[in-house]
């Protein structure tokens, strides 16, 4: 059996820690072939290193039974190699035609030829039904378009393995549907797919093997359709896998966190407007929608790190629109951020101050403005303990040593433990294992159980549809919806978030 | 034939345990050298390629001498005995000062580059006040040292406040209060203390001069100012490292969106941050001018000390500790370079060497950076030894302009390739 790409007993090393130790992956002509594992388990380092953006320490690499020597992404390129990355790589201030042929342009006397580049599109936009307009411009696009984009640079480089580096993540179910269709279309052709991802259903859906990878090491290759979802996720973790979430039936308290009218100025244009809504003890309200509609400006505007153009918002019956963040924080509100390494923890400083970030000014961590570091690091290491949060030298390591999983549970841990009526929660599983996402979905329902609020902004639907009691979804800047999990499915959350369809009924 | 000593037993045993007391402690020590090397290896290695290039443009000019040279360039104050300790002292208090300033403001994410007109603000001050008002002598010193270190953190106060603010880079904005502290120091003696006949300030009164160090340091100008100087750096350290503001201005310094998402007051810990750093800068002026016989020029300069603080902040890692002993170094260096002009050198090439070793710092890192990066690759390439047509062609193809026709080419080089083979 021929295969076109061999990476034989790969091992690469990121100083004491081995990103892939010997592992083989073996990939047909004309197969999707999935690359499963979870976060951290070494699948992108593996495709970066197919790709040319890292150097394997050891193992060599096989395309069409030949050896070959991958430096850098232009010798990838060269052998047929194209990769569309988790976080696109385009120009926004480009054309769509100008990001495809970047790196290639094809000139005539110092001019760039455009002739030639536009007829070869044409035809590769007709064939694969890859609608996109070659003269718009990136950031005028959708996510998913944007997509196409990066696909359509593959095919224009003649590329006939491509790798998918989480392809899925930012887009709707609708478009995932059209995304499959469109791959199945490439294999159909022979051209050999490799998809990364951990997710499990879209394997089941797309794929025709699947390797399954875990912390470095090649667990093995199964075909997909002799194995089910819980033998593939138990291969992943390496345990059994609880997928429903256990919560309790509970009825929805008073109100405890309202937004009223709240219009939040982003990028020169409205990113929210006159959006209404409110949390209630005992319940988790869910925000669903696509990237980018205004959640991140939404939960800044309420949390204090964006201005707020008009509205109001109230905590406890208090008024807390204009209050400083501190002040907000001693009002009883929780925040667990979306960018955990930007916002919600210093990299640089230690455990300890990372877990007193908000209260060091205390008087328990104080005395005459001088820190009492034994009180500090007696409380770290309290919360060190109750939420199992792992580091190689406890309360002292640097963070940014940490493992993105540890550093959430700390970001978590911490604001848990303060004292608190909201707990504003954004994407908090985002880049987590399977391990740690159970582990938060069931500290956040237990939050819920114990009488407080949860604002739980995500892009996982999954996690939206599991956890919350009442799901509002927004769409450029407004909730177009609200829905109830119980009588509602994917598909119709979709048409939602998509913007296809709008309620009548407004929190 | 000796026989070889035989011990009683005890004492063998007193000798081991001796010499295992030994053992941990010589461990215990290399382990904190260790640490201690690893933190200051960008410094060292910053010192030392300083040092070479400077023997190598001390060999051009003059091999001869350029051994002895460099061998007194290092012992820098050292040559000059206790006098020449006390120079160096004198002379190393006011860039300790304005590396701390520099220092401080990097703690909290500010580059100012604006000590030298802090200093300048601080010095004038410091001289007006020494010459014009009387005071008894105890204390006529101290006032001018506080009201010079008020103004230096006035100066500094308002870069701090336009980018609070406003957000006006401070780099931006406290350069150009160099500027204008320049100008308006020139004004301010012309009106105020000015000597005319020799175009400079007048020298300030024996009440305002800080109490002398001359009976450590016989036979040189060294003063209190150096002690000052440690005591403040200390208490710098203390803030930075032990304080609830020190930590909300580190935080800041780390990351300014975690700080501000934690709730702390980002706007006034930048202001916080720039007076303070200003006050160093200011202190570092007057302790450089409450001297006898020393007085400001009424021509445009700006204080070559503030940007030499830049440096010693640099060497020091940003830490007020490593200001005072990188301070400490330039100072000795700069000595050494006084003392070199008994060979054949122009004082200019300690200036090339120093320069030479604040750039060596500012890159050290990146060097590192690079040495990693490369000896992976090397590495990688040496284990594998493949030699790759497919690489060679492609350092061809940088030369033609990308075309359309890469698959064809591809295709050629491959069937080629599989000919030959």
């Amino acid at each position: 059996m021929n295969y076109k790409v061999e990476m034989n007993d790969i091992t690469k090393k990121f100083g004491s820690l081995v990103a892939n130790d010997q592992v083989t992956l073996k990939v047909k002509p004309g197969e999707i072939h999935a690359l499963l594992g979870e976060n951290g388990a070494g699948k992108s380092t593996l495709m970066s290193i197919l790709f040319g953006l890292y150097i394997a320490e050891k193992g060599e690499i096989l395309i069409d039974g030949k050896k070959v020597s991958i430096q850098n992404p232009n010798d990838a390129n060269l052998l047929g190699i194209g990769m569309v990355h988790q976080h696109f790589k385009l120009v926004e201030t480009f054309t769509v035609l100008d990001n495809i042929i970047l790196g290639v342009e094809e000139t005539s006397k110092g001019l760039i030829n455009y002739d030639h580049a536009v007829e070869k599109l044409t035809l590769l936009i007709k064939t694969y039904h890859l609608n996109v307009d070659l003269n718009a411009f990136i950031k005028d696009i959708t996510v998913g378009q944007q997509q196409r984009v990066e696909i359509l640079k593959m095919l224009y480089r003649d590329s006939d393995i491509m790798i998918f580096d989480e392809p899925t993540a930012v887009l709707t179910p609708q478009e995932i549907i059209e995304l499959i269709h469109i791959m199945q279309n490439f294999a159909k052709e022979g051209k050999t797919i490799i998809v990364i991802t951990h997710k499990l259903n879209e394997i089941k859906a797309v794929a025709d093997r699947c390797t399954v990878l875990r912390r470095g090491k090649c667990i093995g290759t199964v075909n997909v359709k002799d194995v089910t979802i819980e033998q593939l996720a138990e291969m992943m973790v390496g345990r059994e896998v609880s997928f429903s979430v256990d919560k309790p039936e509970i009825q929805a308290g008073s109100t405890l966190f309202t937004i009223d009218h709240l219009t939040v100025k982003g990028r020169g244009r409205h990113a929210v407007t006159n959006l209404s809504l409110q949390v209630n003890s005992n319940e988790i309200v869910g925000i669903a929608g696509i990237d980018g509609n205004g959640q991140t400006e939404l939960i800044h505007a309420i949390t204090g790190l964006l201005p707020i153009e008009s509205g109001k918002v109230t905590l406890n019956n208090i008024d807390i629109t204009r209050m400083p963040i501190r002040q907000k924080y001693e009002k009883g509100m929780s925040h667990i951020p979306e960018d955990r390494q930007k916002h919600g923890i210093i990299l640089d400083f230690d455990l300890q101050s990372n877990l007193v970030l908000q209260n060091y000014y205390q008087p328990h961590f104080q005395k005459m403005r001088f820190l009492k570091f034994k009180n500090i690091q007696k409380y770290a290491e309290e919360l060190i303990e109750r939420f199992d949060i792992r580091s190689e030298r406890g309360s002292k390591t640097s963070v940014r040593q940490m493992s993105g999983g540890n550093q959430q549970k700390a970001i978590l841990g911490r604001e848990i433990s303060r004292n608190h009526n909201v707990l504003i929660a954004v994407q908090p599983t985002r880049g987590l294992d399977v391990g740690a996402i159970e582990y938060i979905h069931q500290r956040l329902i237990e939050e819920r159980n114990s009488g407080r609020g949860v604002l739980l902004v995500s892009l996982e639907i999954e996690e939206i549809m599991n956890l919350s009691d009442r799901i509002l979804v927004m769409y450029e800047g407004e909730i177009v919806g609200e829905l109830d999990p119980k009588k509602t499915n994917i598909n119709e959350l979709g048409l939602y978030m998509s913007g296809a369809k709008r309620g009548t009924t407004h929190a | 034939m000796r026989k070889p000593l035989k011990c009683p037993l005890v004492l063998k045993n007193i000798i081991d345990k001796i010499r295992s007391v030994f053992k941990i402690i010589f461990s215990f020590i290399w382990k904190i050298l260790k640490k201690v090397l690893i933190v200051i290896r960008p410094s060292l290695i910053a010192i030392a390629v300083g040092l070479l290039i400077g023997l190598i443009i001390m060999l051009i000019f003059n091999p001869y001498d350029a051994f002895p040279a460099l061998m007194t360039l290092i012992l820098g104050g050292f040559n000059g005995g206790l006098k020449g300790i006390g120079e160096t002292l004198e002379l190393a208090a006011p860039i300790m000062l304005t590396g701390l300033a520099v220092a401080f403001a990097f703690k909290t994410g500010l580059f100012n580059i604006g000590a030298s007109g802090q200093m300048m603000m601080g010095a004038y001050v410091a001289i007006h006040v020494g010459v014009r008002w009387t005071l008894p002598s105890g204390l006529h010193w101290i006032v001018a040292l506080l009201l010079g270190m008020t103004a230096g953190a006035v100066w500094g106060l308002v870069p701090g406040i336009l980018k609070a603010l406003r957000n006006v880079n401070e780099v931006v904005s406290s350069i150009m209060m160099n500027y204008i502290a320049g100008y308006l120091l020139i004004f301010l003696i012309q009106r105020n203390v000015f000597l005319e006949l020799e175009a400079r300030s007048r020298y300030v009164q024996s009440t305002a001069v800080l109490p002398s160090l001359q009976s450590v340091f016989p036979g040189s100008s060294a003063n209190i100012g150096i002690l000052i100087t440690m005591v403040v750096i200390i208490i710098a350290h203390i803030i930075i490292h032990k304080t609830t503001l020190g930590f909300s201005l580190r935080a800041a310094g780390f990351s300014f969106d975690g700080s501000k998402y934690a709730g702390m007051n980002t706007k006034l810990n930048i202001v916080i941050a720039m007076t303070l750093s200003g006050m160093f800068a200011g202190l570092a002026g007057a302790i450089s001018f409450l001297v006898r016989g020393k007085a400001i020029n009424t021509a445009f300069v700006i204080f070559s000390q503030g940007f030499d603080g830049i440096s010693v902040a640099l060497l020091g890692l940003g830490e007020p500790i490593g200001a005072l002993i990188a301070g400490l170094f330039l100072a000795n260096l700069r000595m050494g370079g006084f003392y070199m002009q008994l060979y054949s050198y122009v004082p200019q090439i300690i200036d090339i060497i120093v320069a030479v070793i604040i750039y060596a710092t500012a890159i050290s890192i990146a060097i590192q950076a690079l040495l990693k990066h490369y000896g992976e690759r090397l590495g990688v390439f040496y284990r594998n030894r493949i030699r790759d047509p497919l690489r060679v062609f492609y350092k061809k193809r940088i030369r033609d302009p990308f075309s359309q026709c890469i698959k064809k080419r591809r295709e050629k080089k491959l069937s080629k390739k599989e000919a030959k083979s």
